[in-house]
């Protein structure tokens, strides 16, 4: 028995803890229903580490359509939400995964009582829950390391979201790109994780001789992502790189919010943030905030 | 796809390959120059700190001079936040040797799951909690028992596998998160069947019914007599120490009638025991003395008139002090209430001033089992009988153990020796607790232990940003300086 499962000092937040995940989540509502909540999340957890690695080969590897889907519900999850940009980059059903496992343990504990308002944060990927009338207010971060926030939104119960998921090549995990942070918003955190991956990859500088990578087996022998070059050092760009990178992402991010696959992405490199579509309910607060493609 | 410098990291069934100077998915497990370590926040007691800085240069010199004075490391490494082993029959997390007065010391620390486990709470209290044997509840599921009484105490025994997990899930639950709590040193609302509602804290003041309790009773009704019999003679004619247990009555006592106090012709209800020591004047409860009165003269019959006299004082007082009356015998012997005079009224206080603070203490008692020792050694019975032999010593999270003789390795630990949020849980379910077993490294070697593992406490402390560095409590002996018979 592996996994941990304990209250935070403030004796609101639960934190699950197991191999490479670690999730803080925090629900309101009426005492017992919370504590409900909090005993449904740790036991569907004691086991989500378990079928994900049953299944580690298959979801290591580029997802196809047509091709082997795993069977678990959370590795299914996962590949759904990466089967959309599967045939036009290599992408594994991993990119979702932290997104993925956030809705299940989501899921867990609205099955299994009435709660006005719930979050579980799988490593900056979100899952979120509003009862009618409730809403979120969230807050985004460049530097995991540095957190001071670059901006915040407001989510309400109207709004289609339930996902929130950030990537940029300071991560825990490895980007093909060089943003500090993209955050993006969709109906699912799964949908959210496997987007942002997608769209920090596109805010790039292709040679760029300040841009440093490492092919990732390199770094990290059993990585997905292979002998690809994963982002490890970005040297002080000119404002008119780093607005051609953001560039770059918005237009990944416009295609995909056209398509119906997210809602919202902020982006943000070396200081310089956007906020595509124009913000209604992001602000963003850097000094330097321009609205790329307005 | 495994290079030649990668090492494999087992801590979870991801499997990591891990590069040199680089760490696995979880970002807790590196690889340090070949080696697997762990680098989250993990406990470590300083010791030198809780001692105030000056002294540490003056032991840094004496260390050079001579071992005796200052028999070792400074630090020792906690079992919080190690880890467990997956699965069991892999070494524990941390093997860490350190040199002690010239012997190598080897550390063994993991965080046991303990599903064998409870905790023995003493409440110091006179009140009467509920029967022996009534179940004891926290949010209506049975967690535990009301067990024997001690003196001005009573024990309550909660958690054991049978709550944990012989019944239903929602029992399981409700009995682990008691206990956890229990031993993270929170409040845990207990209810007696057929009894008291009582929170429990641990090194707190016990809450009864809503109320605190303030002070234990200073000693029985008749070693009350005992004690203040000299105090009160002269000033009293008779005097009444109510108690639940054994209730004294000065004139009756052996202690009045040494000082040759005269027979007063009062009449006490309930059982006498022996002269001046009565049983059960009353039913138990939380009113006066443990008892369920709260009007004292309730438990006295008439006096009889051929012995008693008119304007005969008497005091009755419960045994801590905290209730009292006074009162004269009328023309009728019928005894009027008074206020106290003031010569009474110092040895009541004195009653008051020598009970002592009224505290629940909670015991963590847990077993470690089988599989737990396989992490310490490929041959675990040799482990349980090192310990048997004083070879190896226990802690828990660097607190002293007591381990119960006889076979297996089963351990009481004092909550509030540990360091805060020392326990944590899995969902089986079942606690976590720190265990630290410490042995010298011939010892260990000679039991099977896991020897390749074993590394030194400095390269521990290369990474010492990984760890969280508490004071060691002054009140703890040091985790690896030898007691009596230990090494």
């Amino acid at each position: 028995m592996r996994a941990q499962v304990r209250m935070l000092a403030d004796g609101r937040r639960l934190h699950l803890h197991d191999g490479p995940i670690d999730i803080v989540l925090e629900t309101f509502g009426h005492e017992d229903q919370v504590h409900l909540a909090y005993q449904a999340a740790a036991e569907r957890f004691e086991s989500v580490l378990d079928e994900l690695c049953r299944e580690l080969p298959l979801l290591r590897t580029h997802a196809r359509i047509g091709g082997q889907g795993p069977r678990g519900v959370i590795a299914r999850r996962m590949f759904a939400a990466v089967l959309p940009y599967a045939d036009q980059c290599f992408i594994t059903p991993m990119a979702a995964v932290a997104g993925a496992v956030a809705e299940e343990i989501l899921s867990a504990m609205t099955t299994s009582t009435e709660l006005s308002r719930a979050y579980v944060n799988d490593g900056g990927d979100i899952a979120l829950h509003m009862a009618a009338g409730e809403r979120f207010v969230v807050g985004m971060v460049e530097h995991s390391d540095r957190p001071s926030l670059f901006g915040t939104m407001t989510l309400d119960s109207d709004s289609p979201v339930r996902g929130i998921a950030t990537s940029g090549w300071r991560g825990r995990s490895f980007s093909l790109g060089i943003a500090d942070a993209v955050t993006v918003l969709a109906k699912t955190a799964a949908m959210a994780d496997a987007a942002a991956t997608i769209v920090a990859n596109a805010v790039d500088l292709p040679g760029h001789p300040l841009i440093k990578r490492v092919p990732a087996h390199e770094l990290s022998p059993d990585s997905d992502l292979g002998e690809r070059f994963v982002t490890t050092a970005v040297g002080e760009l000119t404002a008119k790189e780093v607005d051609e990178a953001l560039g770059r992402g918005t237009t990944c991010a416009e295609s995909l919010i056209a398509s119906g696959l997210i809602d919202a992405v902020a982006l943000n490199l070396q200081g310089t943030s956007c906020v595509i579509p124009a913000p209604a309910n992001m602000v963003a607060k850097s000094a330097e905030r321009r609205l790329v493609h307005a | 796809m495994a290079d030649d410098d990668a090492i494999r990291c087992d801590a979870c069934p991801v499997l990591c390959y891990i590069k040199p100077g680089r760490t696995g998915s979880c970002d807790r497990y590196a690889n340090h120059e070949g080696q697997l370590v762990r680098i989250d926040p993990h406990v470590v007691l300083d010791r030198a700190l809780s001692r105030g800085d000056s002294v540490v240069p003056f032991l840094e010199r004496n260390r050079e001079w001579d071992g005796n004075l200052v028999s070792g490391p400074e630090t020792f490494i906690t079992a919080i936040g190690a880890g467990t082993t997956y699965p069991d029959y892999k070494p524990a997390p941390f093997i860490i040797s350190s040199e002690v007065s010239g012997v190598d010391m080897v550390t063994v620390v993991t965080e046991g799951i303990f599903s064998y486990c409870g905790v023995k709470v003493k409440i110091d209290t006179d009140r009467h909690l509920g029967p022996e044997r009534s179940q004891v509840r926290a949010k209506g599921e049975a967690v535990g028992h009301v067990t024997t009484s001690e003196y001005g105490s009573q024990m309550l025994s909660l958690g054991g596998v049978r709550h944990l997990t012989g019944g239903s899930r929602n029992e399981g639950n409700v009995t682990c998160e008691t206990l956890l709590d229990l031993c993270n040193g929170k409040p845990a609302e207990l209810t007696v069947d057929e009894g008291a509602t009582v929170v429990v804290q641990a090194g707190k003041p016990p809450i009864v019914n809503g109320v605190q309790e303030d002070r234990m009773r200073v000693g029985c009704g008749s070693a009350t007599i005992g004690m203040f019999a000299k105090q009160w003679f002269g000033s009293v004619d008779e005097v009444v120490v109510v108690d639940d247990h054994i209730t004294g009555v000065l004139s009756e006592h052996q202690a009045g009638k040494m000082l040759g106090v005269p027979e007063t012709g009062i009449k006490l209800k309930g059982r006498r025991s022996t002269p001046g020591r009565y049983f059960q004047v009353a039913e138990p409860g939380t009113g006066w003395g443990g008892t369920n009165i709260s009007e004292p003269l309730s438990i006295i019959g008439a006096f009889n008139p051929k012995t008693a006299w008119p304007g005969l004082r008497l005091l009755m007082v419960g045994t801590t002090g905290e209730h009292y009356a006074y009162y004269e015998l009328d023309e009728a012997l019928y005894p009027v209430e008074k206020e106290l005079p003031k010569s009474l009224r110092v040895s009541v206080e004195r009653i008051k001033e020598n009970c002592e603070p009224a505290l629940s203490t909670v015991l963590f008692m847990g077993g470690a089992g089988g599989s737990l020792r396989a992490g310490v050694t490929e041959n675990p019975v040799k482990l349980t009988r090192s310990v048997g032999a004083s070879l190896t010593r226990i802690t828990c999270g660097g607190a002293p153990v007591y381990v119960w003789p006889g076979g297996g390795i089963t351990l009481m630990v004092d909550v509030t020796r540990m360091p805060e949020n020392a326990f944590g849980y899995v969902p089986t379910p079942a606690m976590v607790a720190p265990i630290e077993f410490t042995l010298k490294l011939a010892d260990y070697s000679a039991l099977g232990g896991y020897m390749d593992r074993v590394r030194p406490l400095s390269s521990l402390m290369k990474d010492a940003e990984g760890r969280r560095h508490v004071l060691a409590r002054p009140e703890n002996p040091w985790p690896l300086e030898s007691g009596k018979g230990k090494p």
